[in-house]
């Protein structure tokens, strides 16, 4: 009873953790012409912008930031591309299908670190630093070791997410488009590695915005569809999707997602702050003027996200409405000797199956291509802020001392671009037939437990210490590690353990305030010289936060 | 610490500014905070009042007002935020900087 429990809870975890979409196993489907056109067109359209931008990008500031150009609501845009994950619309739109109300629980956890974001960083963030967050990390402390921890940081959410999208890439394109597993590493691989090592952030930023674009006008039209089915009326759509589901009325109200609130809380907070640490995120930032366009970008970005996240509830109900009694879209396979009726190609393919069912076949291949496209965006941007993390930190600051010239840090983030890439492509064959479900929400653990804390500290604490955030930083991430693995989803989902050590899937509730201490403490007591100065920094920095004086601004061209 | 600096910092407009947005920052990040954690800790402990229904005979229950009143509220209050600081605190802020730029030429 004990062990299909934890499993149950496993389960939940790993579709909590957005993975579903992008993990377990699929069955790949026969070959769907349209949707592989559709999806060319999108790479020769993305490709043609690299080709144009690859033209602009001569700076290094160019390449991390597209010489901090763009606009605050295209780069709301670009962020809400980058955030909207190929698994965000499947999954979620897979959850609402199979659970109802819990499909909304869940979208909420990914919306409201966003409001966080604004509040507390964006502004901040823009007035200090000029290409990754460890230049605001390390505003007032000691470059060498604050950048090392930051490189670490970004490094390693940037490897993690980049498996979990990668593989679920090698997943999808057997689902969406009937093609090998290997073919989707190596699409996915090599598109980023050109976005990235020819267009910078420029391609990368338009990557995002024509994805986000698609998959915002895909969704709206498919959520249109299905409320023009029901009427224009929420009532009777939710009236006729209780009377299929197994479920009944009871898919209207909480389910199984928060049978332990410590659970939920604990992914809720890693959710709502790790988005507040991701490096790819914060990156983001750079890329407009100033802190009022920063400020701007989160608002849109927030709004389309939000609207984003009511259209797959929508697109959850109505795939219930008109999917679950049209036997075309079921197949009845044999698993484990029982016979069981699912969905085609499992319950991740609800609304790739209900964009056939609104709108035909070339509809259908359209939502896939923009699925798959999806990844491309989300990979670019890690792939940059990885890159950047090499070159500007580690290069740059750490070995350079800050003499490198522009021409060589250029030359290291591109060769990263690439070793990132062949990483990527040799990380994601490696791990194909291993359960990566718990990956994206160990990056988004790391990021709040030791990202986050250590760049709040910087800018609203005045007594952080170099030590401090350096030993409070890598003990966040240590932790959050170390608890992941002991915890249901690798202890028990991937070792197979009986009994996971540590209870909880997510462990940001305890690990982040566990940074916060550690670096309190080793602040506090902190008596060096070097102490003295990074504290006697802090007004200086306080101002420039405040005013953006002496900020980096808009590159000329 | 240099003169600039200490100009800002002695600046009443700027003082008066920067402790209106941090109060106004730290009171939204608190609520869009407490109003998540209520969210799920109330569901956890009693999920079966979101599947109250909203009137007598209709299948749209509490719980989904609620929950997209939880996404409807993240967009306002980051819509507000951004209304006042990119209005009124962002034009303080420019004049603070005329000021302490002027006085630092004299």
């Amino acid at each position: 009873m004990n062990k299909y429990l934890l499993a149950l809870l496993a389960g939940l975890f790993s579709t909590s953790a957005w993975a579903d979409a992008l993990t377990g196993e699929v069955e790949k489907q026969p070959l769907n012409i349209p949707a592989i056109i559709m999806f060319f067109l999108f790479v020769a359209a993305t490709l043609y912008i690299t080709y144009w931008a690859a033209r602009k990008n001569t700076t290094t500031s160019d390449f991390y930031t597209a010489g901090g150009g763009i606009s605050g609501f295209k780069n709301g845009l670009a962020i809400a591309g980058d955030y909207m994950s190929a698994a965000s619309f499947l999954g979620i739109s897979a959850m609402v299908y199979t659970t109802g109300y819990d499909g909304l629980i869940y979208s909420t956890g990914f919306l409201v670190g966003w409001p966080i974001v604004l509040f507390l960083i964006a502004e901040r963030l823009r007035n200090l630093g000029k290409f990754t967050f460890a230049d605001v990390a390390a505003y007032r402390l000691k470059q060498t070791p604050v950048r090392l921890f930051a490189a670490s940081g970004t490094l390693l959410v940037v490897m993690i997410y980049l498996i979990a999208q990668v593989v679920g890439a090698g997943k999808l394109i057997q689902l969406l488009f009937g093609m090998n597993y290997i073919w989707a590493v190596l699409i996915v691989g090599v598109l980023m590695v050109l976005y990235v090592l020819f267009g910078g952030m420029l391609a990368t930023t338009w990557v995002q915005i024509i994805k986000a674009v698609l998959l915002l006008s895909g969704a709206t039209f498919m959520a249109f569809m299905v409320l023009k089915i029901a009427d224009f009326s929420p009532e009777i759509m939710f009236k006729k999707a209780t009377e299929v589901h197994e479920k009944g009325t009871s898919i209207m109200s909480p389910g199984g997602l928060v049978k332990n609130p410590i659970d939920a809380l604990s992914l809720g907070v890693a959710l709502m702050f790790g988005t507040a640490g991701l490096p790819h995120i914060l990156m983001r930032f750079f890329t407009v003027k100033d802190a009022k366009q920063a400020r701007k970008s989160v608002f849109v970005a927030t709004g389309f996200i939000g609207y984003f996240y009511i259209l797959t509830f929508i697109i959850g109900f109505g795939a219930i409405m008109l999917l679950t009694k049209d036997p075309q879209f079921f197949e009845t396979t044999i698993k484990d000797g029982v016979e069981i009726t699912q969905i085609i190609g499992g319950n991740n393919m609800a609304a790739v199956h209900l964009s056939n069912a609104v709108g035909g076949n070339i509809f259908l291949g359209f939502i896939s291509a923009v699925a798959f496209a999806t990844i491309l965006a989300v990979v670019a941007g890690l792939t940059l802020s990885g890159a950047s993390a090499v070159s500007h930190d580690l290069y740059a600051s750490v070995i350079m001392k800050g003499k490198a010239r522009p021409h060589d840090e250029m030359r290291i983030s591109r060769l990263t671009t690439l070793v990132l890439g062949v990483l990527a492509i040799i990380l994601g064959i490696a791990f194909e037939n291993q359960n990566v479900a718990f990956m994206v929400g160990l990056a988004f653990a790391l990021a709040a437990s030791a990202n986050f804390p250590i760049l709040f500290l910087s800018m609203f604490w005045k007594n952080l210490t170099t030590r401090g955030a350096v030993v409070g930083g890598f003990s966040g991430l240590i932790a959050a590690t170390t608890l992941i693995v002991l915890g249901p989803t690798v202890w028990v989902s991937v070792l197979h353990n009986d009994a996971p050590i540590f209870p909880y899937g997510n462990p940001a509730l305890f690990t982040i305030p566990l940074t916060f201490i550690v670096a309190w403490l080793v602040s506090v007591t902190d008596t060096s010289e070097r102490a003295k100065l990074d504290k006697a920094g802090f007004q200086a920095q306080y101002v420039r936060s405040m005013t953006g004086i002496g900020a980096s601004g808009a590159a000329q061209h | 610490m240099d003169k600039l600096t200490q100009r800002v910092l002695d600046n009443p407009e700027f003082q008066k500014m920067a402790h209106q947005k941090s109060v106004l920052g730290w009171s939204f990040s608190i609520l869009i905070f407490s109003i998540y954690v209520v969210y799920i800790l109330y569901i956890g402990l009693s999920p079966e009042s979101f599947g109250v229904p909203v009137g007598t005979g209709s299948i749209t229950t509490w719980g989904i007002y609620i929950g997209l009143f939880v996404i409807l509220f993240a967009i306002a209050i980051t819509g507000i935020y951004v209304h006042k600081a990119n209005g009124v605190f962002e034009e303080t802020t420019q004049r603070v900087i005329r000021v302490v730029q002027e006085q630092n030429h004299e």
